[in-house]
């Protein structure tokens, strides 16, 4: 355990722990309601209409910048880990399957894998989002669509690799199904770089899911929506700047986070593997 | 000879490990003299620390550890105080080193004949002419077949015995004082390492080549050995001429190490008691072909209940393959091989994962055996529960057989990394017994060993197969084991059984030459 208690696990951790957080409590911590007009473009720290203070600002039609970031957090956080999860859901078990039968079923899964990797990754979720509507199920649907093949490549090459181990021929011999092989004898034996890889996609879908509300594809307003919220204050960016900056600090924070756990976990289990 | 000067002396050299290491020095207090024309064998076990000698004289110590005291030196320059730069043209020129892999030691995408060729290369010897010249020289010395043709040829295309004797031409190029040959045999089979130690024994006798060569092979010892150095845990225990070492051992482990080691004496068995006589494996005609080549060749054997057949051969040979279609971890191409009347060469899904208990198996490598992220016990428990236990039942088997062959219940709860080589092929026994079947087949699972855990396995495999009417196939390259521990031999060549008969005769009739000349390669016969 001594390998887990470095700065870079507990800084990253603890920014992604304050963020799950704020997005559980919304209700309790936001000051104002995030939908409700008060004082437009009001600069941060403006004392609000009926008590409080506008920490930092109102938006353009009057809505509390920190009210709407605190409620904003819920959509980013819910859907970043769930649909990382379908993700890895479905890249797991094709990748285990492709890697431990290998043949056709390797051919046909790592074919498939490759033509959606071919595209670039922001093109395929504006594919997908257009074509099935923006929803919270869509953007799910698309980041696994998008991020599987990934996840499907790794556990395929650990898969492939394992499976040439004795102890996966003992498990054979002893008339162990085929499903315990996968999922008991293999896919525990490739938690740590999964480990790794869940927090850094976790990241990336985190971006991408502003980036589809930056577009307009993500959340329909006027929910609040962290890539939404930067489109909005994007045409009066120079003049109000704190409209962008802190839905901005906000993606970059949880990224951040999410990056220097993945970081420190790498390290982590780099430093046991050397067993010092 | 004994009143040469030594060329290399060691003085109580100390190597120190790091702080929280399970001893504190990873060589203590060593002193030898190594003189010209002598092969001065160095013996122990693995964790021995004769690596990290070999290490030390080569100036290559691993990061983290650091000579810690004693002299060392090489004809008129003291070792202990070199610099990198310098070592480098020590290395070589005065000490050369003969690896352990020769497959591994050698540029798989560059011709041997300009491997060689680099050597005086790098120390900027010789015109490109002299320098081939020089290399075919050298494969000729090495007794290589058509040296033109070995030097443009890619390490693939060569054997590992012919590697490996390409390995010594190269340490040989610059006429160095010293040779320090780690292991040199270890990865060879007892054909080539004959070859191989021929070979030294001629550089000793010919060109006065002192040579420092570690093993844990009391065989090979007592053919080459002019003097030994036994080594345990660090220290020297004995060390003295070749004789007295194995003929007169002072010390306990090392009379310990030499009752350890497998006599060729095939060892009279009494029948396992209370086993109902016939046969527990009927293969018939057993075969397996990759495309065009023959893995196996129709292979037909029987083994009666409770006995042992020994499948000996060198690498190659067809065994393995043998071992894995009884086990049935590949298709047969053709024939039957019935376990107790049950033909499991021709069953199928849920019909073959039910008989396949029948028939387990005991893996090579101690260290990819076992599933690393799983308890040893839960491992056991599980075979048991696969074996028709219920949950709780399976754990109390578990148990049970952790003690059975030798370690406590206590390990249960405790994962692979915890456990040494010896210990964790116990637990691959006991997870093959969990399954109660009525075959064993043990692949090669003693040579990854140490000779004395070797043999305490060897004897666990017996008492099991007394004490359950366990048949056993013991699938081996060392007729040496095989003599010690089979009631009948297959012998394999070539994806062929080329000999099949009882123990006794196999070993002192041979009928076919292979198995002649696989007998009269195998090192240490009679000398211990």
């Amino acid at each position: 355990m001594k390998h887990f208690r470095r700065p870079t696990i507990l800084i990253g951790g603890g920014i992604v722990a304050a963020w799950v957080l704020v997005a559980l409590f919304a209700p309790l911590l936001a000051p104002f309601d995030p939908l409700k007009s008060l004082t437009p473009l009001a600069p941060p720290g403006t004392p609000a209409p009926g008590g409080g203070t506008f920490w930092l600002g109102a938006d353009l039609l009057g809505r509390d910048i920190l009210s709407r970031l605190i409620y904003g957090a819920r959509p980013v956080v819910a859907l970043s880990t769930l649909a990382t999860l379908t993700a890895y859901a479905v890249g797991v078990s094709a990748g285990l399957l492709a890697g431990y039968y290998g043949r056709w079923i390797d051919t046909v899964l790592s074919f498939l894998a490759n033509v959606i990797l071919s595209f670039p990754v922001l093109v395929l979720y504006i594919v997908v989002i257009v074509a099935l509507g923006p929803s919270p199920i869509n953007v799910v649907i698309a980041v696994t669509f998008a991020s599987a093949p990934a996840v499907f490549r790794i556990v395929r090459t650990i898969a492939a690799d394992l499976k040439q181990r004795d102890f996966i021929a003992a498990a054979v011999i002893q008339g162990e199904s085929a499903w315990r092989i996968l999922f008991i004898e293999i896919l525990p034996n490739a938690t740590g770089p999964l480990t790794v890889d869940f927090c850094l996609r976790l990241g990336y879908t985190t971006i991408i899911i502003g980036a589809l509300g930056f577009l307009g594809l993500g959340l329909p307003p006027p929910a609040p929506d962290w890539g939404g919220m930067v489109n909005e204050g994007r045409a009066l960016a120079f003049a109000f700047p704190h409209l962008v900056i802190f839905p901005c600090l906000a993606i970059s924070s949880l990224v951040l986070g999410l990056s220097l756990l993945a970081d420190g976990l790498n390290e982590a289990r780099d430093a046991q593997a050397r067993g010092s | 000879m004994s009143a040469e000067p030594p060329i290399l002396s060691v003085k109580s050299l100390s190597v120190a490990l790091p702080a929280g290491a399970d001893r504190p020095f990873a060589i203590h207090d060593i002193s030898l003299d190594l003189r010209p024309a002598e092969i001065l064998c160095i013996v122990g076990e693995s964790g021995s620390g004769k690596s990290i000698l070999s290490s030390t004289l080569m100036g290559a110590l691993p990061r983290g550890l650091a000579i810690h005291g004693g002299d060392l030196t090489l004809g008129d320059i003291d070792l202990t105080a070199q610099s990198e730069r310098a070592w480098r043209d020590i290395r070589g020129r005065r000490i050369a080193m003969i690896p352990q892999e020769p497959m591994a030691a050698l540029n798989p995408s560059a011709k041997v004949g300009r491997q060689i060729e680099e050597v005086f290369a790098i120390h900027g010897h010789l015109t490109p002419q002299a320098r081939r010249a020089e290399a075919l020289r050298l494969i000729q010395d090495m007794h290589l077949p058509d040296p033109e043709r070995i030097a443009a040829s890619y390490p693939h295309q060569l054997s590992g015995g012919q590697c490996q004797r390409i390995c010594i031409a190269m340490a040989l190029a610059l006429n160095p004082d010293v040779l320090i040959a780690d292991e040199p045999t270890t990865a060879l089979d007892v054909t080539s390492q004959a070859q191989v130690l021929k070979l030294i024994c001629e550089l000793r006798d010919v060109h006065r080549q002192a040579v420092l060569f570690i093993t844990h092979d009391l065989g090979v010892v007592a053919d080459i050995a002019d003097r030994i150095a036994v080594m345990e845990k660090g220290r020297l225990v004995e060390i003295g001429a070749a004789e007295d070492i194995l003929k007169r051992p002072l010390q306990p482990y090392t009379k310990a190490l030499i009752a350890a080691v497998p006599s060729f004496e095939p060892k009279p068995r009494a029948p396992a008691p209370n086993t109902k006589p016939g046969h527990c494996l009927e293969v018939e005609g057993l075969s397996k072909t990759y495309g065009r080549t023959r893995a196996l060749k129709p292979a037909s054997l029987t083994v009666e209940r409770a006995t042992t057949l020994a499948v000996v051969g060198e690498s190659g040979s067809g065994k393995s393959t043998l071992a894995r279609l009884l086990v049935r971890l590949i298709e047969p191409s053709d024939g039957s091989a019935l376990v107790n009347g049950h033909d499991l060469a021709r069953l199928r899904g849920l019909a073959l994962r039910q008989a396949r208990r029948r028939i387990q198996m005991i893996f090579q490598d101690p260290f990819g055996a076992l599933n690393p992220r799983r308890s040893v016990g839960a491992t056991i428990a599980r075979a048991a529960e696969l074996a028709g236990c219920t949950r709780q039942e399976a754990q109390a088997c578990a148990k049970a057989l952790l003690e059975r062959v030798g370690l406590s219940a206590a390990a249960y709860a405790r994962r692979p990394a915890a456990f040494s080589g010896g210990q964790r092929q116990r637990v691959g026994i006991a997870r093959a017994l969990a399954m109660r079947p009525d075959v064993l087949i043990a692949d090669e699972s003693v040579s990854a060993l140490d000779v004395s855990v070797q043999a305490q396995v060897l004897n666990l495999l017996r008492e099991l197969q007394l004490e359950l009417g366990l048949t056993i196939v013991f699938i081996t390259h060392d007729l040496r084991v095989a003599a010690q521990i089979s009631d009948r031999v297959a012998v394999m060549r070539s994806g062929e059984i080329v000999e099949l008969a009882d123990t006794a005769s196999v070993i002192l009739a041979p009928q076919h030459p292979y198995t002649r000349a696989l007998i009269a390669a195998a090192p240490g016969r009679g000398a211990i």
